[in-house]
């Protein structure tokens, strides 16, 4: 079992009467790659930054390798941030950018100097000590904010949506060389994004936030197949998200049809939300399963085709690899394993999360 | 041909009001009374009574720089850490002085500052020795830095404004303390700001003389001064087109040192 290196304890803060972060808690192990995961406003950069040193929460602690540090300022903390916009410093040359946190800390100029090849190599860099942050590319730029964050040798690495500002293409490059990055390190990643996608690829584990809660803690594996609720079910990839009654254990009523799944204990005729993902639904003749329905529509996405469904009042979203045309006549069916039910939310709060959707 | 027209208008007006008179100016200095070629309208610098007062010139000039520079960046500096609708109040009320005419604004200096004025009214109100500074060096300073203030402050004001809070932080997080992170990284980057203040209050301070006439009481004599009266009551044409030749070389040379420093931090003039 690997300890805790970081842990927020209970913490709430707000912005001029806006509730931010609500009695927030949250354990990050030793080596471990965690996403914090959540729309805009969320509150997953204020979690960051007040790790980071940048903001102070109006009530609970920040612990950090054991010691209670809520009131320590950012640079004496033993942790590094790369921000969104790199925040490079255009005045001063590559070398300098990556030497600016050893000079603080009065280092020799040969340790210096080996940092900034070993870090330049790191990041696939070499020989760009003399360039100006400005002659850089928006992910070259970026790879010399990692390198002059990991020279610190910070035992966390704080990133706050680092990717954010490139393309796809880029983004995605970078997505394995953070990963490698964190293998060959071997230190601690906070991570930020909004992007789900990003999310499930990198980290060891996701925390998916909304309106100041965590909603969700868990592997990506868990997140995305057995989301807790109808938040977590829609930010992580699409689902179709449908009312439902618990008719028994191991049978559930969706649409006026019974369906065959695998969860109990929800006792007998409970209203629950049923979460079905559009690759686990399975078309078929019309006929041959368990609802009919007509296809309303029909993309071609590359991988799959995606298709929408009008069946029994409820427009249900289809992933398939056999193309079905528009207006053909289908039927429905899924397997009992791939049908999640979720409790119905019940406190005020969970509710908000709801409409705020 | 199409857009170019436009232009017309603006080159009309340079060539009478700025190219001519730059010819009239080269003209009237090197040459005499008698219309011969001659440097001595140049040369003239040298005469104790120019020198004298090219260097009370200098003297002023770097002074209301200096003063300026230390008044105005610790205000614009504040004014651009805290974010809020009141430093916006703040920067106009230090810049709404420009809008009034210049001339106006010595005029009320001198209401202050006289030895029967408003400052020493409260002076011997509040049973204090009262202070003789009109027509002294002082006066003239007080009178030049509350003048060109604003053009100190505004430009240092927009560039550390623009500074990114996020470097700030980055300089934080990288371990320097505040005062480091103020030295190495918001002093260099407000640079171009400052120079474009040096710029904007050094130069038109070298050539200045109605601060000096109304303030100083004509005992201090400026360049400024002895190129007015040269033109207006010796009318020497020629020996004051000539020591406005130095003063340009001068200005020009200066200013061109101040864009090198400032070009090779790489950054874009304000102006």
């Amino acid at each position: 079992m690997k300890r805790n290196l970081v842990e927020l304890r209970n913490i709430s803060k707000s912005f001029e009467n806006t509730l931010v972060l609500d009695d927030l808690c949250l354990e990050v192990k030793e080596n471990e790659f965690i996403t914090l995961l959540g729309p805009s406003g969320c509150g997953k950069t204020t979690t960051l930054r007040i790790i980071g040193g940048f903001e102070k929460p109006d009530k609970g602690q920040v612990i950090f390798d054991g010691e209670d540090i809520t009131n320590v300022p950012a640079n004496r903390r033993n942790l590094n941030t790369v921000f969104q916009k790199y925040a490079l410093f255009q005045h001063m040359s590559i070398e300098e950018n990556i030497a600016f946190g050893l000079k603080i800390k009065k280092k020799s100029e040969g340790y210096i100097r080996d940092k900034i090849k070993y870090a330049l190599k790191l990041v696939n860099l070499d020989g760009y000590e003399k360039r100006k942050p400005a002659s850089l590319s928006g992910g070259q730029q970026q790879r010399i904010a990692i390198a002059r964050a990991i020279v610190n040798e910070p035992k966390v690495l704080l990133l706050d949506e680092p990717l954010g500002a490139l393309d796809l293409k880029l983004r995605q490059d970078m997505q394995y060389e953070l990963m490698r990055l964190k293998e060959e390190l071997g230190i601690t990643f906070i991570y930020i994004t909004h992007d789900q996608e990003e999310a499930l690829t990198m980290s060891d584990k996701v925390v998916v936030m909304n309106q100041g809660y965590i909603q969700q803690m868990g592997t990506p594996e868990d997140i995305y197949n057995e989301p807790e609720n109808a938040f977590v079910a829609d930010f992580i990839g699409d689902s179709n998200i449908i009312d439902g009654i618990m008719l028994e254990d191991k049978l559930v009523s969706i649409l006026g049809h019974r369906f065959e799944c695998v969860d109990v204990g929800f006792g007998t005729n409970r209203p629950v939300d049923v979460v079905i993902r559009p690759e686990d639904v399975i078309l078929g003749k019309e006929g041959e399963g368990i609802i009919d329905g007509i296809v309303t529509s029909l993309i071609f996405k590359g991988v799959h085709y995606e298709m929408d469904v009008q069946a029994a009042g409820y427009e249900w979203l289809v992933h398939s690899t056999t193309c079905y045309p528009v207006g053909t006549k289908v039927s429905l069916s899924v397997i009992p394993f791939n049908i999640q039910i979720m409790n119905k939310p019940e406190s005020d709060d969970e509710k908000a999360v709801m409409l705020d959707e | 041909m199409s857009r170019k027209i436009f232009i017309t208008p603006y080159i009309v007006w340079a060539a009478g009001f700025i190219i001519l008179p730059l010819f009239m100016i080269l003209g009237y200095g090197l040459t005499g009374a008698d219309g011969k070629i001659t440097l001595e309208n140049l040369l003239a610098i040298l005469d104790a009574v120019h020198y004298k007062s090219f260097g009370n010139s200098l003297w002023l000039a770097f002074g209301t720089t200096t003063l300026c520079l230390l008044l105005a960046y610790p205000l614009a500096y504040i004014l651009s850490q805290r974010k809020k609708r009141g430093s916006k109040l703040v920067i106009l009320l230090f810049v709404l002085p420009m809008w009034i005419n210049f001339l106006l604004r010595v005029l009320a200096m001198q209401m202050i500052l006289s030895n029967t004025g408003i400052l020493n009214g409260i002076l011997s109100f509040l049973g204090l020795p009262t202070l003789k500074i009109m027509y002294t060096k002082a006066a003239i300073l007080i009178g030049m830095v509350y003048d060109y203030l604003p053009f100190m402050i505004l430009p240092i004001y927009n560039v550390l404004n623009k500074i990114d809070v996020a470097l700030i932080e980055a300089a934080r997080d990288l371990g320097a303390t505040p005062a480091v992170t103020f030295r190495k990284v918001i002093l260099p980057l407000s640079m171009p700001g400052v120079i474009s203040g040096v710029t904007m209050v050094f130069i038109p301070s070298i050539s200045e003389f109605v601060v000096a006439d109304i303030l100083g009481g004509s005992k201090i004599l400026l360049l400024g001064n002895v190129i007015e009266q040269e033109f207006n009551l010796a009318n020497n044409w020629n020996l004051g087109s000539g020591l406005s030749l130095v003063l340009m070389v001068f200005i020009l040379i200066s200013m061109a040192i101040m864009n090198r420093s400032n070009s090779e931090k790489g950054d874009t003039m304000i102006w």
